[in-house]
């Protein structure tokens, strides 16, 4: 297998159909016909499946000197730090991408590639395009610069998610839930991480492989996790759904703001050195005016960022909590299945031997109605108290 | 309202604050009224021993106007009701006697001797009803030197409640404001966006059960342009504050101020509006508000529609105690 798609993790038919397509756009920069490449993609698959993964690999690949995605040329290299001139990344800081955005990024993307190869524009969610974005998108698919590529990525190709008529012109790369044992084993033979807890990470992160590398390594998010999974057994009363609600809404607040903290700080201050070499002569008073507007933009991106990143956090917890609602399931149906949650199996076994199938169906769908809620845009607190009250009655 | 001449003995009957306050008030005036120099004195009629009631009913030596004022004439003592009463049958023409009684089981015999003795009687109960209520919001307005039209009082009381004092204020407040002509629309310019006023309204209602409050409260707040997602939150706070002082067991407000993190008339009021609900009760109002929050933010075509049915559905799980939605034995 090519380095660039060693990150890959259970995907092998995707990447063959990848390894293809570079290879045929490598015929094509040679000026021999290529077979299987196309100029626009959109990666598919439920989150952790590794969508933008897939994406930036592709893109080395592209760039690649060797044409199958070597991982060491200035090529590959520089398109996976993200720092090749041909290559553009899209990540949605706020909650969606406007069409002012869209519009500079499609310009952009019809120029010709400095590096003699390909333009290539990845847009990761690209299910949060706005109509306007989108349409200014779909112009530029419809009548595709030569060398211009666009990779998007969306969980689905449902009509939520990507427009029929973006989706009608581009070839889709679905990308499935990495079994377990295959993240699993990356972990330990990549990351180095020590095989007995490359397991059960991988199993806790429910397919998510960066989930299952940010367990492994950073003891904070495990802290969070564990909070998490104590919920279930605080629930004593209304009293103490409450306080549950409140202590996973702060937590969720506090991991998304030291998320974002140290991005916002430098942006800033970049900005304002970047304003402050105005000096005081004339038009310093119209480019004061010009500052105070750029730092309100920003600062309103910021909060667009935190807000996204809020969500995000608050969703994990979720789907942590639902793990062991599952696991109280898979034992109480006694399903020949492992559980996500190894450290708390005993907990989720005494509450199998208490709780009836029905009730741990309907706490376990009161997490997911919960996320639901929230993606919705329902007051966060508002969904999650709903739902520790649902978990605490069953 | 009583006449400038000051009846010798007076009952106010009732346990409405506001309109006791003021029945007690307007004697004091009266009597000030009379005699500039009135001496007025005031008791409790459970602290007061019926040897000082021939002290103070005595005759001065200086003469002059004298009002005395017996509060809590329920706690009485039967020795000192008899003293009062046998007072009543031959007063000091110089003396005025205020009894205040909240019109209760309890004293009854005492306060139905003073009505026997021919004691004025004034009217303090609590208002029953939205009629009494509206009419209550003409007089105030009236008194203020206004006038005021019977769709701007029910507005009026959508927008501010049904507690009389918040309601008399809003009333000279309407008159500072304005030329003093009340109408709807007059209300409506006033309250209009005060969403929390609205919001907190409709929840106060729907908590205690009051549908018919609630969802006149809310037609209001809708009329007035106030915007349905506030309503929302407003139910949804509602829930949440009743859940948590239920949950926090029976104590002083002052104590559970700190450890709850609210103000202390939050919890009193909650507290109050606690009574008839059960744990199970709480987990359906809760749910039914946060899907009111999905519906009002977009999910639903006619959000109005889906405050009324939350409403409704906060209502039936007060009433229904948790057992509405399914049968026992979840667990
Ligand atoms: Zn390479």
């Amino acid at each position: 297998m090519s380095p660039v798609f060693a990150d890959l993790v259970g995907q092998d038919e995707a990447v063959d159909v990848l390894r293809h397509a570079a290879a045929a756009a490598a015929h094509i920069i040679d000026g021999s016909p290529g077979q299987g490449m196309t100029h626009a993609w959109i990666f598919t698959g439920p989150p952790g499946s590794g969508r933008s993964v897939a994406a930036r690999a592709f893109a080395a690949a592209l760039q690649c000197a060797t044409g199958v995605g070597c991982g060491d040329c200035h090529g590959c290299h520089t398109t996976l730090t993200g720092t090749h001139a041909d290559v553009r990344f899209v990540v949605p800081e706020g909650l969606s991408i406007g069409v002012g955005e869209m519009r500079a990024l499609v310009l952009r993307a019809a120029s010709a590639p400095s590096g003699g190869r390909w333009q290539v524009l990845v847009i990761e969610d690209a299910d949060r395009l706005t109509e306007a974005a989108g349409n200014a998108l779909l112009k530029a698919i419809e009548e595709p610069p030569p060398r211009t590529v666009f990779l998007l990525c969306t969980p689905s190709t449902h009509p939520d998610d990507i427009s029929v008529t973006i989706r009608s012109r581009c070839r889709v790369i679905p990308l499935r839930q990495p079994p377990a044992s295959a993240i699993a084993s990356v972990l330990a033979s990549r990351d180095g991480v020590s095989p007995d807890v490359a397991q059960w990470v991988a199993s806790a992160a429910q397919g998510h492989v960066g989930r299952a590398r940010r367990l492994a390594r950073d003891p904070e998010a495990r802290k969070r996790r564990e909070a998490v999974l104590a919920v279930p057994r605080r629930l004593t009363g209304v009293g103490a759904c409450f306080d549950a609600a409140s202590a996973l809404i702060e937590a969720a607040e506090a991991e998304a703001e030291a998320a974002v903290a140290e991005t916002d700080a430098t942006e800033r201050a970049a900005l304002e050195t970047a304003l402050g070499a105005g000096g005081t002569g004339r038009g310093a008073a119209s480019a004061v005016r010009g500052a105070a507007g750029q730092l309100k933009d920003l600062e309103r991106r910021q909060k667009s960022r935190a807000t996204r990143a809020q969500r995000d956090s608050l969703d994990r917890a979720l789907v942590d909590l639902a793990g062991f609602y599952r696991d109280v399931l898979t034992l109480k149906m006694r399903a020949p299945v492992a559980v996500v949650h190894a450290d708390t199996e005993q907990l989720a076994s005494a509450a199998a031997e208490k709780w009836t199938p029905e009730s741990t169906l309907r706490r376990l769908e009161a997490v997911l109605a919960c996320r639901d809620a929230i993606e919705a845009n329902v007051k966060p607190r508002i969904a999650v108290e709903a739902m520790m009250l649902s978990l605490w009655r069953g | 309202m009583t006449s400038t001449a000051s009846p010798p003995i007076v009952l106010v009957s009732g346990d409405e604050e506001l309109l006791v306050t003021r029945a007690v008030a307007q004697a004091i005036e009266a009597a000030r009224a009379a005699d500039p120099g009135a001496d007025v004195r005031e008791y409790e009629a459970g602290a007061l021993s019926p040897g000082e009631v021939a002290e103070m009913v005595s005759p001065s030596l200086f003469g002059g106007r004298r009002l005395l004022v017996v509060r809590n004439g329920q706690d009485a003592k039967k020795d000192l009701a008899a003293a009062l009463l046998a007072y009543a049958k031959n007063p000091d023409p110089d003396v005025t006697l205020v009894v205040t009684h909240p019109g209760a089981a309890k004293g009854k015999a005492f306060a139905d001797g003073l009505r026997a003795a021919g004691a004025t009687v004034v009217p303090a109960a609590k208002l029953k009803g939205q009629r009494e209520r509206v009419s209550f919001v003409r007089d105030e307005i009236r008194r203020n030197g206004g006038k005021c039209t019977d769709d701007a009082a029910e507005a009026l009381l959508a927008a501010v409640g049904n507690d009389l004092r918040e309601l008399a204020a809003a009333c000279s407040q309407l008159i500072a404001d304005t030329d003093g002509r009340i109408g709807a629309d007059t209300v409506a310019r006033y309250y209009r966006g005060r969403a929390e006023v609205s919001g907190f309204t409709v929840a106060d209602a729907a908590m205690v059960g009051d549908v018919p409050g609630a969802l006149e409260a809310l037609r209001w707040a809708l009329h007035v342009g106030v915007d349905p997602v506030p309503i929302a939150d407003a139910l949804a706070d509602g829930v949440r504050t009743v859940a948590r002082v239920a949950s926090a067991g029976r104590g002083n407000a002052y104590q559970l101020a700190s450890s709850l993190g609210m103000p202390a008339w939050k919890i009193e009021r909650a507290q109050r509006q606690s009574r008839g609900w059960s744990p199970e009760g709480l987990v359906d109002a809760m749910r039914a508000a946060a899907e009111c929050n999905a519906e009002v933010k977009g999910g639903s075509d006619d959000r109005g529609y889906a405050l009324e049915r939350a409403i409704f559905a906060v209502a039936a799980a007060r009433q229904g105690a948790g057992a509405g939605q399914r049968g026992s034995g979840a667990r």
